[in-house]
C-alpha cells in the first residue's frame, strides 16, 4: 500500500501549489543530480538529448554521456554491454522511437536481465502537433509482456524524482520510465513516498472507482471533484507501477467499488485498462471502462486531443457519468 | 606456449571439438551443425591463445569478454567451454534439453562464462561495444571479442555499431567475421550481397584483416596484430568453410539448420576420427 497521505471522502484532493511541470524536466535535473555521487550512472541518447533532458546529465558528466546519433536498436544494445560490465545505464529518446526497436528491448536489455532503465519521453498522443509518428500509443502494451521489465510511469514531477532515485540506487533489472513532454499539475503532497509495485489511491471512496496513469492523474481528480460535488463519493487510484501491477493491492483499494474507469494516454488496449482488466479478472471481476485511444493518433493541440479523446477532467467525467448511468448487470 | 606448440594443440583439440558438435547436435535432435563447424577453429583458437579468462572464476573482473553475436554457433563454444572446466563435460549432451543451461542460443543467465545473450542476429555488436565503452570507463586492460556470421552483417543495426565504434575509437574491440558465405536461403552473395566487405569496414574507420579462418597461424596472427592497433576498431575476415570437416556437411546450405540423425552422426565423428588420427572406437560421452 502506497503511503501517499489520503484525503478524506468529504475533502477531495486538490493539487498542490507546485507549478505544473514536465516530468521529462523533473527526471533530466533528477539525474544530473545523482551523477555525483553515484560514478557508475552512464547516459545515453539518440540525437534527442535536449527533448529529453539528458543533456543535463551530459553537460555535468561529459565523460559518462554517450551521444549514439538516430541510432536506437544501437544504444538499446551498447547500453545493455555498459550495464553488463556494473554500469547503470539510462538511454533515452522518444518513448516512440525507442521502444519501436523491440526486439533489442527483448534480447539485449530485458532477456540478460540487466540494470538498463529505458527511457521514453513525449509519451502519447501529448505530443501533439507532430502527428502520431511520434506518438508513443503502444509503448507499455510492449514493454509489459517482458517478464522483468518494472514499467513506471509518474504522475507529477515529484513522483518523477523518487522514481528515479530508486532507478539508481534500488532496482537491479531492466526498467521502463514513460515520461511527458507537457507539463503536468502536482498531485501528490510534498510528503508522498513513490513505492515501487504499489498502487496509489489519492482519494478512498465507494462505488465508481476512477485509475488512470501520468498525465491523465490530474485529470481524474478534477472529473472526481465535481462528482464529490453531486454528492458522489469516488475512488482515485493513480497506478504508477504498470508492470507488474499490485493486483492485490488493487482489489484492496477497489474493496467499496463496483465499477471502474481507466484513463490513460495510450491505446486501450495491453495498457492500463487492461492490466486492470487482467488484474480484476482473476480476483474480483468488475465492471470495467477503458479511457484511452482507440484509433491512431492525429496532430492537433495537446489540450484539443485530450478533449477528443476524454483524457481531461471535462471528458474523464463524462466517462465517468455514462459508467454510473449503466443500469446493473 | 611457443607459437608452434600452440598450433600443435589447436590442431589436437580440433577434431575432438568437432566430434562433440556432431554428438551435441545429435543428442538434442536440432540446431546448427553447418556454422558451428565452420566456427570452431575461430573459437577455439580465442580461448587458447587470446582470451584471458579463469574457467572457475566466470566473472573474474578483469577477464576479456567474448560476444558470439551469431548465437546459433553455440555448440562451438559449448564445446570449448567444457573442455576448459567451465562447467562439466557431461553437460554437453543436455543441450537445448529442459532446463539445461546449455540453452539452444547462448543465454547469459543461464550459464556462467556466456556474456550476452544472442540469437536475434545482428545484435551482438552493439553489445559488445557497450562492453568495450565500459572498458574505456574504467580504464580496464581487458579486451572484447564479437563474434559474428555474414548472414547477420546485412542487418541494419550492424552497420550503426560499425559507425559508432569507429566513433568511440574502440581499439579494444575486435569483430571475428566467420564468412562462410552461407544461409539459411541459399549464398550470401545470393540473398543480400556483402561485397566489397573489406572496404566497407575500412571506409568506416576499422582496421581490417583478412585470413583463412582455418589456419591458426592466420587467426592468431590477426589476434595478435589486433592487439596493436590505436585508436579504432578491428575486423577480422576470416574465409571459412560451412559444415568444415564433415565431407558430407561441407558447403551445403541444407547442414544450416538441421541437426545429424544417429548414423549420420556416426559417420560424421568415423571421418573425423579417421582424418585426425584417432581411434574409432572410443566412446564419445
Amino acid at each position: 500500500m502506497s503511503s501517499s497521505s489520503l484525503s478524506t471522502e468529504t475533502a477531495p484532493a486538490t493539487p498542490s501549489s507546485a507549478p505544473p511541470r514536465a516530468t521529462r524536466d523533473a527526471f533530466g535535473e533528477t539525474l544530473r543530480r545523482l551523477g555525483a555521487d553515484h560514478p557508475q550512472l552512464v547516459v545515453l541518447d539518440a540525437d534527442l538529448s535536449e527533448s529529453t533532458r539528458s543533456a543535463k546529465f551530459a553537460e555535468a558528466f561529459p565523460e559518462r554521456f554517450f551521444q549514439l546519433g538516430i541510432q536506437e536498436a544501437n544504444m538499446l544494445g551498447t547500453a545493455a554491454g555498459l550495464a553488463a560490465s556494473g554500469k547503470r545505464v539510462f538511454c533515452c529518446s522518444f518513448s516512440c522511437f525507442v521502444t519501436g526497436r523491440f526486439d533489442q528491448i527483448k534480447v539485449s536489455v530485458a532477456y540478460n536481465d540487466l540494470p538498463v532503465t529505458i527511457v521514453g519521453t513525449h509519451a502519447g498522443c501529448a505530443v501533439g502537433p507532430d502527428g502520431y509518428t511520434q506518438m508513443a500509443l503502444e509503448d507499455v502494451a510492449l514493454l509489459r509482456t517482458l517478464p522483468n521489465m518494472l514499467v513506471l510511469q509518474p504522475a507529477d514531477d515529484l513522483e518523477t524524482t523518487q522514481m528515479v532515485e530508486h532507478l539508481v540506487t534500488g532496482h537491479r533489472g531492466p526498467a521502463f520510465l514513460r515520461l511527458t513532454r507537457q507539463k503536468v499539475p502536482r498531485v501528490h503532497d510534498a510528503g508522498y513516498r513513490f513505492v515501487p509495485g504499489a498502487v496509489d489511491p489519492l482519494r478512498r471512496g465507494s462505488g465508481l472507482a476512477i485509475c488512470a496513469t501520468g498525465a491523465c492523474v490530474a485529470g481524474a481528480l478534477e472529473a472526481a471533484a465535481r462528482l464529490v460535488g453531486e454528492g458522489l463519493s469516488p475512488t482515485v487510484i493513480n497506478i504508477s507501477t504498470l508492470a507488474p501491477l499490485d493486483g492485490d493491492g488493487l482489489v484492496a483499494a477497489l474493496a467499496s467499488c463496483e465499477r471502474v474507469l481507466t484513463v490513460e494516454d495510450h491505446s486501450i488496449v495491453g495498457g492500463l485498462g487492461s492490466a486492470i482488466c487482467e488484474a480484476l479478472a482473476e480476483r474480483r471481476p468488475l465492471r470495467v471502462h477503458r479511457v484511452g485511444l482507440r484509433e491512431f493518433g492525429e496532430s492537433g493541440e495537446t489540450e484539443e486531443l485530450f478533449r477528443k479523446h476524454h483524457l481531461d477532467g471535462p471528458g474523464i467525467y463524462l466517462e465517468a457519468k455514462a459508467l454510473l448511468a449503466e443500469a446493473p448487470r | 606456449m611457443d607459437l608452434d606448440q600452440l598450433v600443435r594443440t589447436l590442431e589436437e583439440k580440433a577434431p575432438r571439438y568437432r566430434v562433440d558438435i556432431v554428438e551435441m547436435l545429435a543428442a538434442a535432435g536440432s540446431g546448427h551443425p553447418g556454422g558451428s563447424l565452420s566456427l570452431i577453429d575461430l573459437i577455439s583458437t580465442l580461448y587458447h591463445h587470446a582470451l584471458r579468462q579463469r574457467p572457475s572464476e566466470p566473472q573474474w573482473p578483469e577477464r576479456d569478454r567474448l560476444v558470439l553475436s551469431k548465437g546459433h554457433g553455440v555448440p562451438a563454444q559449448y564445446a570449448v567451454m567444457a573442455d576448459l572446466g567451465y562447467f562439466p563435460r557431461a553437460q554437453l549432451w543436455t543441450l537445448r534439453k529442459l532446463g539445461s543451461p546449455l540453452q539452444g542460443h547462448p543465454c547469459r543467465s543461464w550459464l556462467p562464462g556466456i556474456e550476452a545473450s544472442t540469437g536475434s542476429l545482428g545484435q551482438g555488436l552493439s553489445v559488445a561495444q557497450g562492453i568495450a565503452l565500459a572498458g574505456k570507463l574504467d580504464k580496464g586492460s581487458w579486451r572484447v571479442y564479437c563474434v559474428m556470421g555474414d548472414g547477420e552483417t546485412q542487418e541494419g543495426q550492424v552497420w550503426e555499431a560499425a559507425l559508432s565504434a569507429a566513433k568511440f575509437r574502440l581499439d579494444n574491440l575486435t569483430v571475428l567475421l566467420d564468412y562462410n558465405k552461407l544461409q539459411i536461403d541459399g549464398f550470401t552473395r545470393d540473398v543480400m550481397n556483402l561485397e566489397p566487405l573489406a572496404d566497407k569496414w575500412r571506409a568506416f574507420g576499422w582496421h581490417v584483416i583478412t585470413i583463412d579462418g582455418h589456419n591458426y597461424r592466420q587467426i592468431i596472427g590477426a589476434l595478435d596484430e589486433a592487439r596493436q592497433v590505436q585508436g579504432r576498431p578491428t575486423y577480422i575476415i576470416a574465409h571459412t568453410i560451412k559444415g568444415k570437416g564433415v565431407s558430407f556437411m561441407e558447403e551445403q546450405v541444407g547442414w544450416h539448420g538441421v541437426a545429424p540423425n544417429r548414423e549420420q552422426a556416426d559417420r560424421a565423428i568415423a571421418e573425423l576420427r579417421t582424418r585426425a588420427g584417432l581411434p574409432l572406437t572410443e566412446a564419445v560421452r
